[in-house]
């Protein structure tokens, strides 16, 4: 469509179509899809043409090749005669278990050194001011180095021990070692009996929800559910004929020096490098909830906490059902990404040997070539990771945000 | 004794007494903040515990029973030096050149340390708000400096080639080309077009100058980038990244809340895309797959690759960053703007982004901290910033001793410390000074 | 309105797109730039590394200068890249370097698979263990058990794995990414014992606290022939590279060292001849000065000279020549006849 076309057709002859400004929207989107076609088109064709001339191969058949190198942490069966993609999934369970406990772990450490920021306490609260300014302004590679080599010196050699829980834990430098629950048959009802606990405490939270709006009257519904949880699992195990023992590690102390030590695969064990990325990431996560749990509470105004004590609730009511459901709305948000920065800088797990997505991947890239394959499925994973996360905010913002009247 | 003289009539008021011991001074301080119940009193004990066991052996390991002289291992060796050998600062001191300086030769030391000098003399003025001149400062740093240093580090005499200045002739070419079209098919003046030819003839040939500048052989000799390392590394990619990435931060933030739909999604997917993939992998993308993506016999310095991933990867950061900004800035700006008659470049070069930018600094110092933390990643693509390059001296046989890694850590932890700590002080000190315009 | 326009910028940003022109070949490339760049590894004892002034030493170091002599007559022009394993192949292949020389081991996959050529063998290596010697520990038999530090995406952590397995040997392994972290773990205690390339272990021994308390075992379990690899497809800048490592070897063997080249031109032998550039014109054959290996004696030396200075037994390393001593001196190193 020309402009002169536009003009005979009756429009006011001065208002050229370079001033109307969806027009310019148009173009100036047109110009930029073009752009980006075009630096798409560029970036393959060299890839391919890259990709002939230096005769690397292509394509996702690597996948299913023996990859002829075992982890030193898997949670699923693997061994040297895994495929390529069934160790990529093996990190990828490594990724989860680290980012998981450590999601715990920084929450109950912020929580409390957030709360600790706000203590009466003078020292408890500059210890608490300390932790935050000292862990937060240091690297976390740094950290994670500190953690795995500098500590590391400092427990003993692997054919010592330190056990502590009763002799039942056992600390080196090959590991936290603890006994290992074995599952007999029929101990798939204990699981069952813990899902329906969880089930009943929904329901009986609903219940006693809707009889405390009805009638008034409390119900101790923490208690319950606490001791369901804890009563079902046991009790399907005592009816099940206690289908689980435990596995004790075995430490030897004759034999072939090399075989001395703890037993390998025999109890429960978790590797120094898993250690080091957990306590590393866990610490230093923390200080970045720690000040975020803090602002929370301190966003929530004085006079909220003075006007539930004139309705009379107690001090435990206030903070429970005033002071904290509002604090949580400022919190959760910051919350959710500090969880997402964990997961992602659970990644420098390749600095210090963990066997987690991104380091058997990288040897898997060495091993193959395929570059371009394996960091693609890193980055698609780490983008799922991170788009379920904003759609879970997204989703809680709509459910917590104020409903104003 | 019966008489009136007992009344006792007050003519001057009580004078006022001290307030009891125990609420005032030090012990009323102790026990009002330390001991005010026995709960308290218990944390309290619980507390100086574990700071006393925490900062004991630090200061015994680092000041106590460390070493500050000597030649070599033996001055910090335990069988050598006694029983108990605690920080080995004689290495540290043998390496701080290195750790400043990475492998750079000595004798082009000097070219480092006016870059240094440089970046202290503009960034400090800058930062400092009473100091005037500031437009002219800002220019300085953002726009001079870098191109001084560049050519001071790496020695100049680039050879631009065909592309950079095929770069140069289509970015011109694209100015008057949109000129024309403005001018012969949409009708215009050619004062309606100059903004326009401006910026795009104006952006070609400031580039075109830095070219003709960067490829004049001032007779420095070349350091290549594989030499660089230290201090001087860290600095260069965390200031590298943060000022490329704040124009690119910019223009993301402003697509991100563009009215146009593709601009809008195309933002949102870039920004999306960068924040939600680890840096490391970006560091292995540009070290490992971006050579791919350039046609045959096209390649990259290292160095340069590494700037490129970071500086988009803190890109998306900073345009949410920028995004929080525009976002502070009451409606009423933008209509004042457009009541005024501003088209949509004026109106936030003039009006919205001055305002905008200035609410966002401590954003940007705290992206910036950030990336200064992150460019220790850099080492697990074999690259020497300052941890790399203490890690590497690790493997120094005349300085191995059992305290060695300790010692560089704690060096380490220090350093980067100091700068983090202070430019989070400074940002806070900012934020304290922007929010008293707000403040009702 | 879009319709002019668009041909127009289509038309300008093909225009730059299309004129990719064809690389010329590395030869020319490297005579234009005026050095050759050379792919070296980030610093490992013996093979590539850098003093504290920045100076690069070692055999690989040496065959980049010698390559550089031969092209240009001056062993200094030439530049390092230090390269992690990984990036290694990429370097090569993107034109990031004109020759990788980092003590990379030639297997099938790599020569036919990767685009590259291998350029020939300059160091016969085999993998080997490290341990302390207070594990009493004397075969790598005996390493049933034993925890193993190693380094990622090297041929090592395969042959590791396939040697346990054959020898049904349990074992843990530990693969770090960079070779300074697998010192670190190894000397912190984390591992029994540290399997690189025999010549590799020797030199990170260097590395540890105490060296004298770790001993190498002497089962090699796998073949690593070490040598420097080029691009696929550039025959001419492959035959330089070949021919400067077999001029080093070819010299060694007739006699040649950098102090007697000048006597020797005079010599009578006709090998002597050929090699030195008096006799023939071998050298403009492939594209460089004909006396290209006496450049490469003259100021590198021959094979034996810079094995003795960078890895032999009067070093740090103190590795014998072994199975790298001359052909006729029962070892492997044989190198092609200039004729």
């Amino acid at each position: 469509m020309s402009v002169m076309e536009q003009d005979s057709a009756g429009a006011p002859a001065r208002a050229s179509l370079a001033n109307d400004p969806v027009v310019r929207g148009y173009f100036f989107q047109f110009i930029l899809v073009l752009g980006v076609v075009i630096l798409g088109w560029f970036i393959v064709t060299n890839t391919l043409a890259n990709l002939e001339r230096q005769n690397i191969a292509s394509g996702w058949g690597f996948l299913g090749n023996t990859a002829g190198f075992a982890t030193s942490q898997s949670l699923v069966e693997s061994s040297e005669t895994s495929t390529y993609g069934w160790l990529l999934y093996v990190g990828f369970l490594n990724t989860l278990l680290v980012a998981a406990v450590g999601v715990i772990l920084a929450t109950i450490i912020g929580f409390i050194v957030g709360i600790a920021r706000l203590s009466n306490n003078w020292v408890i609260s500059k210890i608490a001011y300390c932790y935050v300014e000292l862990v937060r302004n240091i690297p976390l590679l740094l950290q994670i180095f500190f953690w795995y080599f500098a500590v590391l010196r400092a427990v003993p050699g692997k054919r010592e021990k330190w056990s502590f829980l009763f002799n039942s834990f056992h600390l080196n430098i090959a590991g936290l070692r603890g006994p290992k629950p074995i599952w007999g048959p029929g101990a798939e009802w204990i699981g069952i009996a813990f899902l329906v606990a969880i089930a009943l405490c929904f329901f009986i939270a609903r219940w006693a929800r809707k009889r405390q709006e009805a009638t008034g009257q409390q119900f101790p519904t923490f208690w319950t559910s606490f001791g369901l949880i804890i009563a079902l699992p046991v009790l399907a195990y005592l009816v099940a004929g206690m289908p689980m023992h435990l596995e004790y590690p075995n430490f030897v102390e004759t034999g072939p020096i090399l075989l001395q030590g703890f037993e390998l695969n025999v109890g429960f064990n978790l590797i120094p490098e898993f250690l080091a990325l957990l306590l590393a990431l866990s610490i230093y996560t923390a200080s970045f909830i720690a000040e975020i749990v803090r602002a929370g509470i301190q966003a929530v105004s004085h006079g909220q906490t003075e006007a539930s004590h004139a309705l009379g609730l107690r001090n435990g009511h206030t903070l429970r059902l005033v002071v904290i459901p509002q604090a949580m709305r400022v919190i959760i948000p910051p919350l959710t990404s500090q969880y997402l920065n964990l997961t992602k800088n659970s990644s420098l797990a390749v600095a210090i040997a963990y066997p987690d997505l991104v380091s058997i991947g990288g040897t898997e890239l060495n091993q193959t070539g395929q570059a371009i394959e394996i960091i693609a499925i890193w980055l698609a994973i780490y983008l799922s990771l991170s788009l379920i996360t904003s759609a879970f905010m997204n989703w809680y913002n709509q459910r917590m945000a104020l409903v104003e009247r | 004794m019966t008489n009136s003289e007992v009344f006792h009539i007050r003519t001057e008021e009580a004078p006022s007494l001290a307030a009891p011991a125990s609420t005032s001074g030090a012990i009323g301080w102790m026990r009002q903040n330390l001991f005010s119940s026995v709960g308290n009193t218990i944390l309290t004990i619980i507390g100086i515990l574990i700071a006393y066991s925490l900062f004991a052996p630090l200061i015994q390991f680092a000041l106590i029973d460390a070493v500050w002289t000597g030649e070599n291992r033996d001055a910090c060796l335990p069988q050598e030096a006694g029983e108990h050998v605690g920080a080995c600062w004689a290495y540290v001191k043998a390496y701080l050149p290195q750790f400043i300086y990475g492998r750079y030769p000595t004798e082009e030391i000097w070219r480092v340390n006016i870059v240094y000098f440089l970046f202290a003399a503009l960034l400090i003025p800058l930062a400092i708000p009473k100091v005037p001149f500031k437009a002219i400062n800002a220019i300085l740093f953002l726009g001079v400096f870098p191109f001084v240093s560049l050519v001071l580090l790496t020695g100049g005499d680039f050879d631009i080639g065909f592309w950079g200045w095929g770069f140069v002739v289509v970015l011109a070419l694209i100015g008057v080309v949109i000129a024309a079209v403005q001018m012969f098919a949409g009708g215009q003046d050619f004062a309606g077009v100059k903004p326009v030819l401006l910026a795009f003839v104006g952006t070609a040939v400031v580039i075109g100058a830095i070219f003709t500048l960067a490829s004049i052989d001032f007779g420095l000799p070349v350091v290549e980038t594989a030499v660089w390392g230290g201090l001087l590394m860290t600095l260069v990619i965390a200031v590298t990244g943060i000022v490329a990435s704040l124009p690119l931060g910019i223009v993301l933030a402003l697509g991100r809340r563009s009215q146009m739909p593709i601009v809008r999604l195309l933002s949102v997917i870039f920004i999306e895309f960068w924040r939600g993939v680890p840096l490391i992998t970006v560091l292995f993308m540009s070290s490992v797959v971006l050579p791919l993506f350039l046609p045959e016999g096209v390649t990259f310095d290292k160095l340069l690759r590494v700037l490129i991933g970071v500086t988009l990867f803190s890109a998306a950061y900073m345009a949410e960053v920028v995004r929080g900004g525009l976002q502070a800035i009451p409606k009423g700006q933008y209509e004042g703007a457009m009541a005024l008659g501003l088209r949509f470049w004026p109106m936030m070069y003039l009006i919205i982004l001055p305002q905008a930018l200035k609410l966002v600094i401590p954003g940007i110092v705290n992206t910036f901290i950030g990336l200064f933390k992150d460019t220790t990643l850099v080492l697990i693509v074999g690259m020497f910033d300052l941890l790399g390059q203490i890690q590497s001296s690790f493997s120094d046989p005349t300085w191995s001793t059992p305290t060695q890694g300790h010692t560089g850590y704690l060096f380490a932890a220090i350093v980067y410390w100091c700068f983090c700590f202070g430019m989070s002080r400074y940002s806070i000190f900012i934020e304290n000074k922007l929010n008293t315009g707000h403040k009702r | 309105m879009s319709k002019k326009i668009l041909p127009l910028v289509l038309g300008a940003a093909l225009g730059v797109v299309a004129t990719t022109a064809a690389g010329a070949t590395t030869l020319e490339d490297v005579k234009a730039k005026g050095f050759i760049q050379c792919g070296v590894s980030q610093g490992l004892p013996g093979f590539s590394n850098p003093d504290s002034q920045g100076n690069w030493t070692g055999l690989d170091v040496d065959y980049c200068r010698a390559m550089a002599a031969a092209v240009f007559g001056d062993a200094s022009a030439v530049k390092f890249t230090p390269l992690s394993a990984k990036e290694r192949f990429t370097a090569l292949q993107s034109g990031e370097v004109d020759v990788l020389s980092r003590n990379t081991t030639w297997t099938m996959s790599r020569d036919t698979q990767l685009g590259l050529n291998f350029a020939g063998v300059n160091y016969y290596d085999g993998q080997g263990f490290m341990v302390r010697k207070d594990l009493g520990v004397t075969s790598a038999l005996e390493l049933s058990g034993a925890s193993v530090c190693t380094n990622t995406g090297t041929t090592t952590e395969l042959n590791v794995a396939d040697y346990f397995r054959a020898n049904n040997m349990p074992y843990e392994i530990v693969a770090f990414e960079k070779a300074d972290e697998v010192v670190g773990a190894y000397d912190a205690g984390r591992c029994d014992v540290y399997t690189t390339d025999a010549s590799g272990l020797y030199a990170q021994r260097l590395k540890l606290a105490n060296p004298g308390d770790h001993m190498v075992l002497p089962e090699i379990i796998s073949k690593e022939p070490l040598g420097p690899v080029v691009r696929q497809g550039d025959d001419e800048w492959f035959n330089i590279a070949k021919w400067t490592l077999n001029a080093m070897i070819n010299a060694e063997e007739l006699g040649v060292t950098s102090e007697n080249v000048d006597e020797m031109k005079s010599s009578d032998n006709p090998s002597v001849k050929r090699l030195l550039g008096v006799e023939g014109s071998f050298g403009e054959a492939i594209g460089i000065p004909n006396d290209w290996a006496y450049n490469i004696i003259k100021s590198v030396g021959n094979y034996s000279e810079s094995f003795d200075a960078n890895v032999g037994p009067d070093t740090p390393l103190g590795i014998s020549r072994g199975v790298n001593a001359l052909w006729n001196k029962g070892g492997f190193m044989y190198a092609p006849p200039v004729r």
